[in-house]
């Protein structure tokens, strides 16, 4: 049963129609004590292969979520997926057995996390863990395991792999774990690869290594990338498409260039303007008023109304639909004319 | 560190090669200066580093010595205290003398001898009922820390259960029922068996439950690791350290917990001999004739030294952060 779900899905390499990935709709909530979170309200969003979509949003806006939504890590309950689709060259993962979604994760679908220290197992070494990829997915024996570790470790660049195969996680240093991580989700060629902040713990001249790091991977092997940051800067050289979050919706949709040059949501003006700049230095550095709403107790119409600007009274009252402008664009915002114009309302 | 001498021989493949390369489709070796790199895995080189720790062969030659003093008794003495004849009760509670360097006990016998051959019912209550109640409790703490949701809540409803029965009471409950099924020792290890598992399962269960919360698991999952993968390479790993050290402490509970049960007249019988049992007789008398007490007493002491040592070695050869 589970066996003729995955094989619905075209060989690894054969590119069906359409996008690799499509989000669709995707909404999860968790039943906690105080009530039921929604955490992602309708999320959508598409991935080609070779592309790089920046998830973007600040903390709680629901961008982790999605992602491991899409990977099927959510630890059911509390979570719950009450609808949406995850589209996988057309096949709804959502709908897959757990069996067939263990098949998909590490070898279709990949994921590298924030913390590389804690994300790898303290107790073994970083090329048993390497190598425990290809000895459970490929059934390979523990000696070529090994030698597709260390083939791996040269590939992110680490230096004298060969020596340190058999090294643990807490004796390298941050920006090493991460290429660790990074080898061990590239290890099975994924088509994509989910990257949960894969910089924010590291320090920027490591970021920008990391982040290269990634980018080229990516052009050898064409796989698409999902990228969740919280930070513009990041995103500004990597992604081809933004979606940018807020409490748990995605209010802006957009390429790359078209956000930078003209955001068409308050919410990604702030954003953007938050930035500190150079020229601007001794000038007091600008913050969106407010905090991010709690996710209990949303408020009533746009969820950013009580932090926005731009706000009118029908804000209050009227949730604004993905309004589309021009071709490839998206924003929530019932004004986002006088965004673009760069009104202040 | 990776200056480890390189282990083992190359035998075989490079033939295998073919097959992986078609497999994974990964670029060719950068460099090419590859060779065999040694397989290191969490128990290999917990063992490599178990050899070199002075604590750990200590302890293995202690361990050694009382397994053979179990069971070839008669090479550390020639008295055998189970020979009625060798016990003289004119010269009880006498101390030391030629031939009898421990002394002997309120019936006249060779506390040596009696020692000796006490060693074998001590240590297979202590190490049987250790070994069972790890493996019980680690494995049931294990499955529901690891599940949680209802496997989780039932299993420790039922340790609760088990809590709830004060432990001697239990004991003597379960011996007196069964004594007449002529289990011998072993119905003292069931019995101690029953009541001290719950223990070994709330430390598993809270260190899995520690364990489960890291990303590492999560990362596991998210690279397809299928359940029972994660349960016993990424959590059982890292929540056994605790079960370690605690049931090697245990160890020296339960050869006490036999002797009090002894005591009580419901662990092992005279004319059987066991260090509880010694304990126990010798304790009326213990101001006019300590020895008696105190020579078995100082080999159980030094048992349980020796298993504590041993599951401290093997507790810290199995954290990579202290080798």
């Amino acid at each position: 049963m589970s066996k003729t779900s995955l094989d619905e899905l075209p060989a690894e390499g054969g590119r069906g129609n359409g996008p690799l990935l499509d989000v669709d709709n995707l909404h999860v909530e968790f039943a906690t004590r105080a009530g039921v979170v929604r955490a992602v309200n309708g999320v959508s969003y598409s991935l080609n292969p070779g592309e790089t979509v920046a998830v973007l949003g600040e903390s709680g806006s629901g961008k982790s979520v999605t992602a491991q939504a899409i990977m099927g890590i959510l630890d059911v309950p509390p979570a719950r997926i009450p609808q949406g689709e995850v589209r996988f060259h057309g096949t709804d993962l959502l709908k897959l057995s757990e069996e067939a979604r263990t098949q998909v994760r590490g070898q279709r679908i990949a994921m590298i996390f924030q913390d590389a220290l804690s994300a790898l197992n303290p107790v073994f070494t970083v090329g048993w863990q390497i190598s425990e990829m290809f000895r459970v997915h490929r059934g390979m024996s523990k000696r070529d395991g090994m030698k597709k570790a260390v083939e791996l470790m040269d590939k992110v660049r680490i230096p004298a792999a060969k020596q340190r195969v058999n090294d643990y996680p807490h004796q390298f240093s941050g920006g090493m774990r991460q290429r660790i991580m990074i080898a061990m989700a590239i290890a099975l060629d994924p088509e994509v690869l989910i990257a949960d902040e894969p910089t924010t713990a590291l320090d920027v001249t490591v970021q920008a290594q990391i982040m290269e790091l990634l980018a080229e991977l990516q052009r050898e092997s064409n796989m698409g990338m999902i990228l969740i940051t919280h930070d513009l800067g990041v995103v500004a050289d990597v992604a081809d498409k933004i979606a940018v979050m807020y409490a748990g919706r995605i209010v802006e949709n957009a390429s790359v260039h078209d956000i930078y040059k003209a955001p068409a949501h308050p919410y990604t003006k702030g954003l953007l303007e938050s930035i500190p700049r150079v020229d601007l230095k001794g000038h007091e550095l600008y913050a969106i008023k407010g905090l991010p709403p709690n996710l209990l107790d949303m408020p009533t119409g746009c969820a950013f109304h009580p932090r926005c600007p731009y706000r009118q009274d029908d804000c209050v009252t009227d949730a604004p639909p993905l309004y589309e402008i021009g071709g490839t664009r998206n924003s929530a915002c019932h004004y986002w004319r006088e965004v673009l114009d760069g009104d202040q309302g | 560190m990776s200056d480890m001498p390189q282990a083992g021989p190359v035998p075989q493949d490079t033939q295998t090669l073919t097959t992986d390369e078609k497999a994974t489709a990964s670029p060719p070796p950068a460099g090419g200066r590859k060779k065999a790199a040694r397989s290191a895995s969490l128990w290999s080189d917990a063992w490599y580093d178990l050899r070199r720790r002075p604590m750990f062969i200590f302890s293995l030659i202690l361990i050694a010595i009382l397994l053979v003093m179990s069971f070839w008794p008669s090479l550390f003495t020639s008295i055998n205290p189970f020979d009625a004849r060798t016990c003289e009760l004119s010269t009880a509670r006498q101390g030391p003398s030629s031939g009898h360097p421990f002394g002997r006990d309120s019936l006249g016998c060779d506390v040596f001898a009696r020692t000796i051959y006490g060693a074998k019912n001590s240590i297979i209550i202590g190490v049987t009922t250790t070994v069972i109640t790890a493996l019980v409790g680690g494995l049931l703490g294990l499955i529901a820390g690891a599940r949680g949701g209802l496997t989780d809540t039932i299993t420790s409803r039922v340790t609760e259960v088990f809590f709830a029965i004060p432990s001697i009471l239990g004991a003597l409950l379960i011996t007196a029922t069964f004594r007449d099924a002529s289990l011998g020792i072993w119905l003292v290890v069931i019995a101690l068996s029953i009541l001290a598992w719950p223990m070994t399962f709330r430390i598993m269960r809270a260190a899995v439950l520690t364990a489960r919360g890291q990303d590492f698991v999560l990362a596991a999952r998210a690279l397809g690791a299928s359940q029972a993968r994660v349960m016993f390479k990424h959590l059982l790993p890292n929540a056994v350290a605790p079960v370690i050290v605690v049931a090697t402490i245990n160890l020296g509970g339960f050869i006490a917990a036999e002797a009090a049960l002894s005591f009580l007249g419901v662990g092992v019988q005279s004319p059987d001999i066991s260090w509880g049992l010694m304990i126990a007789d010798a304790r009326n008398r213990f101001l006019e004739a300590p020895l008696p007490l105190v020579f078995p007493a100082v080999f159980l002491s030094v048992t349980v030294l020796a298993f504590i040592m041993l599951g401290d070695a093997v507790r810290d050869a199995l954290d990579p952060k202290l080798r």
